[in-house]
């Protein structure tokens, strides 16, 4: 069963639908008698809603209905986390409805609902709703929303400040600072970043007046979460009456994880109507409604003493969380920030101190690494940055300062304690991969052509396996984190998994089956695994934050356990042995020390034809479910090299080598982790060098509002790249994985701009904000080349 | 409401739309062809790629009716029965997919690559797909399947 158990690189089983044209995503699906929801979006930041007249619209040829905030009677999008001021105080948490309430804060804030008999209809009828809007001035950015006298989003909001957060001994740190033989300062801009799966979201809602069911088609990370919170919280709906289903869904990144107003909007509307609706996003929809990622503006300073040894860390960060809070926004900043401040170091005292804003943008939340990213964007940019303060080699600061491998568990002063790593080892790899010690002929031959060349590292580290329900809710969590698995093993011996994780790109319907196929050595074609309806896995916390193995997998094995366990008492009596006896090993029981064995298959069969079956102490059957709560989170690392060649002319940043040595604990399927690792990579230098949310300072109007405008990384944008894996098995998890998808998108964004600031120190420029666009290079050269 | 009549992978259709009906609102939401996909409304992200006549286009920038007379080629067309075009082999082979929604567009537009450049090169791969948009895989993959998808389809003639 080698070949198709873990560690094997196996070929997808999903990717036969998806090569020819059979997936199965939201707006693939149509229901019979189907209506179609259009929805009118604010095009101003911040204006007071005065009278809709929607009298128009509802006389335009198709329409059912129209509907406003004045219709829609429910509760508002509910808040999954709460995060506390210093002084102890919740957070704020103004309410979030799904169609304005006399007030839109945001452009893209939904203000009515068209349900038409055709697409074209609804949004042709949409265009003949009056709307009364009142404009206020636009507070965009965090600087205008914090200035004194800044008009407020919401009136029990002051300042627009949504918390005041730290974590750390401030007195302490500042303590160590002020004595320290040096201090590296740094000022930080961890730019707005658009999410863009390519599949927009969509949704189709209906109800069922037989049954009172709702059934929800939606593209979402965590179908399970989505019933949870739209039921329990918005339309007040019973799980048992609400089925969310979430198909093949085309790539989420965080942006699919929350729950969104069009989704309530359609689950109250079809009862409304009495008609199944679908609504699909326009790209346009997407830049101006699906939750945005990062946005951070910080402050930090490293203490160092004289050898290079790092004392303490100080970081001071706002925090944009757009104008509501978002599912899982309040975390991001926080609990999945700054407690990853220590990354890969032994740095003794950190203090960190967040505040969050309310703006008229966007909401902002999880995209991919939530937190990690900008945390890993701190301490590397400001490390290399000592480094060339201190003229240390950056690779050899970083060595000094490396939590040693044999220091495990290592409790860090920001909360966490990491279980296992070696970041020796994924360091050394990286600079052999890209010939670090060669960098200084390579630079010298650039500067021949005119050119300024740079390299770059980061050596990050992350949380991932979201997460010990106790820690979580301790921390203000409303959620538990753990995950679900049932192994389903049919009368003939093949096997249906069911999972509460989800499958949008990560391959889950290949790499589960490789977990199973190894366990129960049942070939993999006979195993299929069901994710995204919660009418079918009995519950789940979805896929984010690279949990799907670490919790969903553990839940899985725990499962398999279960089913082996059950096996070795039918086994035994059908065998006629002694339970204590049996083995199972290569697919078969068999009694220690004898050749008599039973295949699995034919245990499966006896349990569902139990002729021939211990009946009064086992139920026949073998279909056993598992709950896992994680015990810890998971700590992937590694680092990553850039090497960057800038022409000095055109500003141009051409990124010629990445490099990512990483350390995932066990790895199911070699070939799913590399590709996990490289579209992670690309997005992280996507945000280093092209991709930026820009509103207008004046208007609130996202300017990079589609994709002609917001800069999505291409194919000619980028080289291919070089990665590892050396392994460090995660030691509280029963497979030892860690997690690999957002490590790419966490080291990159560092090790790209560490490189183009190294290049760009030849000129006298020792800073940049990303991206590195041509234009920005271009005049910080030029900048300092007139002065 | 005008009426077009087209071959969709090697089928007469005849379809009655309204003027403003884009070619792959017709596959999709006529002819119940899904695998083409809309990703954007600017003609930018390429999940859309179809060939009409052979040649790679945007079915989101084409009207319906532009289409009349045309031979239309999309995923669905493009494997025999259950055995893979050697493009889509090669994608699954590289593990060029991941979330599959730019996939079909990503193929047709490869398919219509190597047609036009038997051996194309790396950096030839990587402009061409200029018209594509990937959010998963970094493209790494995607050129590795094409390159070996290219050499497949030549070595196959």
């Amino acid at each position: 069963m080698a070949d198709t158990g873990i560690g094997a690189a196996v070929r997808r089983k999903e990717d036969f639908r998806f090569l020819t044209g059979k997936g199965n995503y939201v707006d693939d699906i149509n229901r019979p008698n189907q209506a179609y929801a259009y929805i009118l979006r604010s095009p101003h930041a911040h204006a007071m809603v005065g009278k809709i007249d929607t009298s128009k619209a509802k006389a335009a040829p198709g329409v059912i209905a129209v509907f406003t905030g004045e219709d829609i009677k429910v509760g508002g999008l509910p808040c999954g986390w709460v995060v506390k001021f210093k002084d102890g105080s919740p957070q704020h948490e103004p309410p979030h409805p799904v169609l304005a309430q006399g007030k839109v804060r945001h452009v893209g804030d939904p203000v009515a609902v068209v349900i038409a008999d055709m697409k074209a209809q609804a949004k042709d009828a949409a265009e003949l709703i009056e709307v009364d809007y009142q404009p206020l001035p636009a507070i965009p950015t965090m600087e205008a929303a914090t200035k004194s006298g800044a008009p407020l989003l919401f009136e029990n909001v002051p300042n627009n400040i949504c918390y005041d957060w730290a974590i750390g001994d401030e007195a302490a740190v500042d303590a160590i600072i002020a004595k320290a033989a040096h201090v590296t300062k740094i000022e930080i801009v961890n730019n707005r970043l658009v999410a863009n799966a390519m599949e927009p979201r969509a949704a189709i809602a209906e109800y069922d007046f037989g049954t009172g069911e709702h059934l929800l088609y939606t593209t979402s990370q965590n179908p399970h979460a989505i019933r949870l919170l739209m039921g329990a919280f918005v339309l007040q709906l019973p799980e048992h009456k609400l089925r969310v289903i979430a198909p093949d869904v085309g790539g989420g990144f965080g942006s699919k994880i929350f729950l969104y107003a069009e989704e309530c909007i359609l689950t109250w509307a079809s009862a409304q109507v009495k008609r199944p609706i679908k609504w699909t996003a326009e790209r346009g929809e997407s830049f101006a409604s699906d939750a945005q990622g990062r946005d951070h503006v910080t402050h930090a300073e490293l203490a160092l003493d004289k050898d290079g040894k790092f004392l303490a860390l100080k970081v001071s960060t706002q925090a944009n969380l757009g104008a509501y809070l978002s599912t899982f926004a309040p975390a991001v900043p926080t609990y999945l920030y700054a407690t990853l401040l220590a990354g890969t170091y032994t740095t003794p005292a950190i203090y960190a101190e967040v505040k969050a804003i309310f703006t008229n943008t966007v909401p902002v939340d999880a995209y991919r690494g939530a937190g990690r990213p900008e945390a890993c964007y701190v301490v590397e940019r400001i490390v290399s940055k000592a480094a060339q303060e201190l003229t240390i080699d950056p690779a050899e600061l970083r060595r000094r300062n490396f939590i040693a491998k044999d220091a495990y568990p290592y409790q860090t002063p920001v909360a966490l304690a990491y279980d296992s790593g070696d970041y020796f080892a994924t360091l050394d790899m990286a600079l052999k991969a890209a010939d670090y010690a060669g960098f200084g002929l390579r630079r010298e031959e650039a500067a021949k052509h005119g050119k300024l060349r740079g390299i770059g590292l980061a050596s990050y580290i992350e949380a991932c396996g979201v997460a010990p329900s106790a820690v979580a809710g301790a921390l203000g969590a409303r959620a538990g984190l753990y995950e679900m698995a049932e192994v389903r093993v049919h009368p003939t011996g093949s096997i249906t998994m069911f999972t509460g994780t989800h499958s949008h790109g990560q391959s889950h319907e290949t790499t589960f089956a490789q977990v199973i196929s190894d366990r129960l050595g049942v070939p993999i074609e006979n195993i299929d695994v069901v994710h995204g309806d919660t009418a079918k896995s009995a519950f789940g916390m979805g896929t984010y934050g690279s949990r799907s193995l670490p919790v969903g997998g553990s839940a899985l094995v725990k499962a398999l356990d279960k089913v082996v366990d059950k096996g070795k008492k039918i086994a035994a009596h059908l065998m006629e042995a002694s339970e204590a006896d049996i083995e199972f090993k290569n697919g078969a029981y068999t009694v220690a020390g004898t050749d008599k064995n039973v295949p699995f298959g034919a245990v499966a069969f006896a349990a569902y034809v139990p002729h021939n079956y211990p009946l009064e102490t086992l139920e026949p059957g073998l279909d056993e479910t598992a709950y896992y709560d994680p015990k810890n989170f998971t700590f992937p690392s590694g680092t990553h090299i850039a090497e960057v060649e800038i022409d000095r002319d055109t500003g141009e940043v051409k990124l010629v080598n990445l490099v990512a040595a990483d350390d995932f604990g066990t790895i199911v399927n070699p070939m799913v982790v590399e590709g996990q690792v490289h579209g992670g990579l690309a997005q992280g230098v996507g945000q280093a060098l092209l991709e930026n949310a820009v509103y207008d300072a004046e208007s609130g109007q996202l300017i990079t509002g589609s994709l002609m405008d917001y800069c999505m990384p291409r194919a000619d944008n980028l080289p291919s790249f070089t990665v590892g894996t050396h392994v460090t098995k995660c030691t509280h998890n029963p497979l030892g994985v860690k997690g690999c998808g957002e490590a790419g998108a966490i080291g990159a964004p560092a090790a790209v701009m560490n490189a183009v600031v190294d290049a760009l120190n030849a000129v006298g420029v020792n800073d940049l904000t990303m991206p590195a666009t041509p234009e920005k290079v271009w005049r910080a050269i030029h900048r300092r080349l007139a002065a | 409401m005008p009426s077009v009549t087209l071959t969709v992978n090697g089928k007469q259709a005849t379809v009655e739309v309204e003027n403003r009906t884009l070619l792959v609102q017709l596959l999709r939401e006529h002819l119940g062809l899904t695998g083409t996909h809309v990703g954007c409304d600017t003609s930018q992200c390429g999940a859309c790629v179809v060939h009409v006549d052979g040649a790679s286009v945007k079915s989101c920038t084409l009207l319906a009716v532009q289409a009349a007379g045309t031979n239309v080629l999309t995923i669905e067309g493009l494997a025999k029965g259950d055995e893979l075009h050697p493009m889509q082999a090669a994608f699954r082979e590289n593990h060029g997919l991941q979330c599959g929604f730019c996939t079909p567009g990503m193929v047709m537009s490869a398919v219509d690559l190597a047609h036009r450049n038997a051996h194309p090169t790396e950096h030839e791969i990587r402009e061409w797909l200029e018209g594509n948009i990937c959010r998963c895989t970094g493209y790494h993959n995607i050129v590795k399947a094409i390159k070996a998808g290219a050499e497949a389809m030549a070595g196959s003639r």
